[in-house]
C-alpha cells in the first residue's frame, strides 16, 4: 500500500541523498518525494510517497528518525489532510483541434500556460486522480501528449497541528500553541471539500 | 595516559598554548590541524590508532604538541578494529585516523563492524584539497558516500572553522542513544587553513528530543502486569545491557523475580555467568536448556537485544506461547523481527528502574517450580563435561577454552575473532564481568581479534587480555603483530589452530555432504612468526601442555603466542541449522568421543 511520509529535515548537502539511500536500503521503492523551503530558515520540507507493506510505517519513520539531519517525521497516514499535486501536460495541437483541449481544460478548472504553433501547455493542480483524469481524457480524444512533469504528491494536515520540530527547535521563553493533534482538526468546509473531492 | 610503547617515537613535550581544551570564551587562533587535536584532547582522547599519508599529514605534523599517544598499525582496517575494541573495553569513545583514498577504503570493514554492534566510534579521514573534491584527484575517494550506511552519520568538513563543531558533534552522536560509528573525512586545506578556536563554543547543540522515544507509565504498568502474571519468564540480556550500563537493574529483576536470564553472544558478561539464574547464550550455539526455556517461556523480557536471526532461529515457531515484553532504545527495533505485545522505548537502564518500584519480589515457592523445570532439563539435554573427555592424544577447543577460563579465574577480558572458537569461547569461558567479552557479532568479521585486543589492552593496560582466535582469521590481520610489539603490550595471543576454515568446514559438514572445498588451510609456523616479530611464542598438541602454556604466557611481560593445534574436525554443538526452529538442534553424535554432559566445572 502507499505511505505517505512528510519530514522536516536540515537543508544541507546530502540530506536528499541520505533519505533516498534509506529508502533503497530498505528495498522500498519510492513512489514520489518533493523537496522545497518550509516556514522555517534552513528546514527542508519533504513529502515521501512510496510503496509499502501496511505494517512498515512505524520502522519507516524510525529508520527516517535515525538520519542525523531529519528533524521531525509525520506519517500522514489516514489522517484528515491536504494533498496536491502539479502538473505540467505538454499537448500537440493545431489551431483546428485547440478548441475542444480548451473545453476540457475548462472542466478540470486547469489553465492554459503556453501556446505555441504546434503544441500548447496545460497547468493542473489537483489531487493525482484529478490530474489522472485529465491525462485519460486527452488520451482518448486522440490528443498527443508531447511531455508530462509532474511534481508528485505534497500533503499537509488540516487544522491546527502545528509542526512538531518548532517544539523541538524550541528556545526558552518562546511560547508555541500546544500541539492538539487530530482531536482539534477543524470540519473543513463545504467548498474546500468540493474542490478536493470534486475529481475523486 | 598509558605508557608509551618501544619504538614510538611520539614527542611528549607539549606547546600549552595549543591545548586550549576546556576554556570558554578563550578563542584562540589555531590551524585546523591543531584545531584537530585540540577538540580531541578537549573531548578526553588521549590515545588515537592511525596511519598517516598525503592527505592527513598537515594534522600529523600537529600531533606532536598535544598529549595524544599515536599508535601505528600495519593497515588501516586495524586501525578502526583498534578503536572499537578500545571502545568496548572502555566503554568510551575509540578513534582511529587515515589518510584519503585506499586509507579510507580500508576503515571501511572496521566501520561496518562497529555499526553492526553499535559500538561507538570516531573515524578520522584526510581528504584532497576543496578545491579538487570531485575530480577524481591522486587518492580521492567519496568516503562519505561510501561509508554513508555503515556508520551513524558523517561530515566533511572543507574548512577549518568546521572541524571543532564537527567533531563535538561527532562525540555527541557516536556514543548518544544507540551508539554508533561516525566519519569526519577532513580536506587537506582545512587542515592547513587557520580559525579562531574556542572548545566550549564549539559544544554542538543539545540532541532533539527523540518523539518516538516512549516509556509512558501505561506501558510500564502494562509490563508490569504481565511480570507480576508470568508463570514460565526469561530475561533476554543483550549488549544493551552493557551500552547502558544496565547490570546491576537486570539483576535486581532478574533476583526480586525469580527470572532466569539467557544472554546474546554480545549480552555475554552482562549478567554474571556464575549466578544461579544465569542461562548462559541464547540462539544458534546456545546451549539446548536455554533455547528450549525460551520455546517453553509465557513471557520473553527482551532487554537491549533485537531478535537477530542468530537467537531467534526461524520466526515463524519462535517462543509460540510468549508474551513479548521489548525494553529497546532504538524504536527502528521494535516489531522489526518479532512481534512484542510491550514496548518500553527507551535507556534501559532508566526504563527497569522506572519499571522496578512496580514490581513486589516474587514468592519464593511461587517461582521454584519453572527454575527446577530449566535446571532439570541442563541434566537432560546432557551438555558436556570437560573432565570426562578422553586425554586421548588429541586437544579439543573445549579443553583449550575450559583451561583458559580455569588458569584466569574468569576474569581476562577474551576478545575473540569469528568462527568455531567464537561459539566455544562463548560456551566454555564463563564472564562474570561485563565488557571481558569483546566479539563482532553483528558483522562476523573474521581478523577482529588481534587488533581489537590491541585496543582492548591500550584501553585497560591494567587487565589480563586474550586474543582468541582460529588459523583462519588470525591470518587476515597478522600483521598487526608488529604493532603489538612495536608498542610492546602485554597482550596473550592463543591461536586454536585446526588446519581449516574450521565453521565453514563444519557447514560443509552438515549441509554440503562433506564437500571441503576451499577450507583446508596452510598456515605458518605461528610460533617462527612470532619471533620473526621478536615475539615469545610456543605450540601446544596435548591436554596437558595447556596450562603450563597459558601460565607461561601470563608470566611473560610483553605479547605471547600460542598455537594450539586441535583436533581438526571438531565441530560446534549444539547448532540450529539457519531457518529452523529454535528447538530443533543438531546435537553432538552419541559415538563421538567428545560426549555432551552436565557438570563442567
Amino acid at each position: 500500500m502507499l505511505h505517505t511520509f512528510v519530514a522536516l529535515v536540515e537543508d544541507k548537502p546530502g540530506v536528499l541523498t541520505r533519505v533516498a539511500s534509506l529508502f533503497r536500503r530498505l528495498n522500498i521503492n519510492i513512489v514520489s518525494l518533493t523537496v522545497g523551503h518550509s516556514e522555517r530558515l534552513g528546514v527542508s520540507r519533504m513529502t515521501i510517497v512510496c510503496d509499502a507493506s501496511p505494517t512498515a510505517g512505524h520502522r519507516i519513520a524510525a529508520s527516517l528518525y535515525k538520519l542525523e539531519n531529519v528533524l521531525e517525521v509525520d506519517d500522514v497516514g489516514q489522517l484528515s489532510h491536504v494533498a496536491r499535486e502539479l502538473a505540467l501536460i505538454k499537448v500537440a495541437t493545431t489551431p483546428k483541434t485547440r478548441s475542444m483541449v480548451f473545453e476540457l481544460v475548462e472542466v478540470f478548472r486547469a489553465r492554459i500556460v503556453d501556446l505555441a504553433p504546434e503544441s500548447l501547455m496545460i497547468e493542473i493542480t489537483g489531487v493525482e486522480s484529478k490530474i489522472e483524469g485529465l491525462i485519460q481524457v486527452l488520451n482518448e480524444n486522440g490528443d498527443r501528449i508531447l511531455e508530462i512533469s509532474r511534481t508528485g504528491r505534497m500533503v499537509m494536515r488540516r487544522g491546527q497541528h502545528t509542526s512538531r520540530v518548532l517544539d523541538a527547535m524550541r528556545v526558552p521563553g518562546m511560547e508555541l500553541p500546544e500541539d492538539k493533534g487530530e482531536e482539534l482538526t477543524g470540519a473543513p468546509s463545504d467548498a474546500l471539500m468540493a474542490e478536493e473531492t470534486g475529481f475523486d | 595516559m598509558a605508557s608509551k610503547g618501544k619504538g614510538t617515537n611520539q614527542s611528549t613535550h607539549h606547546a600549552g598554548n595549543t591545548s586550549a581544551s576546556g576554556r570558554a570564551g578563550n578563542a584562540t587562533k589555531l590551524t585546523g590541524s591543531e584545531i584537530l587535536w585540540a577538540t580531541l584532547e578537549g573531548e578526553g582522547v588521549d590515545v588515537v590508532f592511525g596511519y598517516p599519508g598525503g592527505a592527513i599529514l598537515p594534522a600529523y605534523d600537529a600531533l606532536r604538541k598535544f598529549p595524544i599517544r599515536h599508535v601505528l598499525v600495519r593497515h588501516e582496517q586495524g586501525a578502526a578494529h583498534m578503536a572499537d575494541g578500545y571502545a568496548r573495553a572502555s566503554g568510551r569513545v575509540g578513534v582511529c585516523v587515515a589518510t584519503s583514498g585506499p586509507g579510507a577504503t580500508n576503515l571501511v570493514t572496521g566501520i561496518a563492524t562497529a555499526m553492526l554492534d553499535s559500538v561507538p566510534i570516531v573515524c578520522i579521514t584526510g581528504q584532497v584539497s576543496s578545491k579538487v573534491l570531485g575530480t577524481d584527484a591522486f587518492q580521492e575517494v567519496d568516503i562519505t558516500g561510501i561509508t554513508l550506511p555503515i556508520t551513524k552519520h558523517n561530515y566533511v568538513a572543507t574548512r577549518a572553522e568546521d572541524i571543532a563543531p564537527m567533531i563535538r558533534e561527532a562525540f555527541l552522536v557516536a556514543k548518544s542513544g544507540r551508539p554508533g560509528p561516525v566519519l569526519v573525512d577532513i580536506t587537506k586545506d582545512a587542515q592547513q587553513a587557520s580559525a579562531e578556536f574556542d572548545f566550549a563554543a564549539a559544544a554542538p547543540k543539545p540532541h532533539r528530543p527523540h518523539p518516538m522515544l516512549k516509556t509512558e507509565s501505561a506501558s510500564i504498568l502494562a509490563a508490569a502486569e504481565l511480570i507480576r502474571n508470568a508463570k514460565r519468564p526469561v530475561i533476554l540480556a543483550g549488549h544493551g545491557v552493557l551500552q547502558s550500563r544496565a547490570g546491576e537493574q537486570v539483576r535486581t529483576l532478574a533476583e526480586r523475580m525469580r527470572i532466569p536470564v539467557a544472554s546474546t553472544l554480545l549480552g555475554l558478561g552482562g549478567f554474571p555467568a556464575s549466578h544461579p539464574l544465569s542461562l548462559g547464550m541464547m540462539g544458534m550455539h546456545g546451549e539446548a536448556w536455554v533455547n528450549h526455556a525460551i520455546q517453553q517461556a509465557d513471557l520473553l523480557i527482551a532487554c537491549g537485544m533485537r531478535f537477530d536471526d542468530r537467537v531467534t532461529g526461524t520466526l515463524a515457531t519462535y517462543a509460540p506461547n510468549a508474551k513479548k515484553i521489548h525494553i529497546e532504545v532504538d524504536p527502528a527495533e521494535i516489531n522489526k523481527n518479532v512481534k512484542v505485545d510491550v514496548a518500553l522505548i527507551g535507556d534501559l537502564k532508566e526504563a527497569l528502574e522506572a519499571l522496578l518500584p512496580h514490581l513486589a519480589p516474587r514468592d519464593a515457592k511461587n517461582e521454584s517450580a519453572w527454575v527446577k523445570e530449566i535446571e532439570a532439563s541442563k541434566g537432560e539435554c546432557a551438555v558436556r563435561d570437560i573432565r570426562n573427555l578422553p586425554d586421548n592424544g588429541h586437544l579439543y577447543a573445549a579443553h583449550v577454552m575450559h583451561d583458559l577460563w580455569k588458569a584466569t579465574e574468569g576474569k581476562a577480558i577474551v576478545v575473540t575473532d569469528v568462527g568455531q572458537h567464537q561459539m566455544w569461547e562463548a560456551q566454555y569461558y564463563k564472564h562474570d564481568e561485563p565488557r571481558t567479552l569483546i566479539t563482532s557479532g553483528g558483522l562476523g568479521t573474521m581478523g577482529y581479534a588481534l587488533p581489537a585486543a590491541i585496543g582492548a589492552k591500550i584501553a585497560c593496560p591494567d587487565k589480563e587480555v586474550w586474543v582468541v582466535a582460529g588459523d583462519g582469521g588470525f591470518q587476515m590481520t597478522a600483521a598487526e603483530l608488529a604493532t603489538a610489539a612495536q608498542e610492546d603490550l602485554d597482550l596473550n595471543i592463543a591461536i586454536v589452530n585446526n588446519g581449516y576454515l574450521g565453521m565453514v568446514r563444519q557447514w560443509q559438514e552438515f549441509f554440503y555432504e562433506k564437500n571441503y572445498q576451499s577450507t583446508p588451510l596452510l598456515s605458518p609456523d605461528f610460533v617462527k612468526l612470532a619471533d620473526a616479530h621478536g615475539i615469545l611464542g610456543t605450540a601446544v598438541s596435548r591436554r596437558s601442555e595447556v596450562l603450563a602454556a597459558v601460565g607461561k604466557a601470563r608470566g611473560h611481560k610483553g605479547p605471547f603466542v600460542i598455537n594450539f593445534m586441535v583436533e581438526k574436525e571438531d565441530s560446534v554443538y549444539p547448532m540450529i541449522p539457519a531457518g529452523s526452529a529454535l528447538h530443533e538442534m543438531i546435537r553432538r553424535p552419541e559415538q563421538n568421543p567428545l560426549v555432551e554432559t552436565a557438570n563442567d566445572h
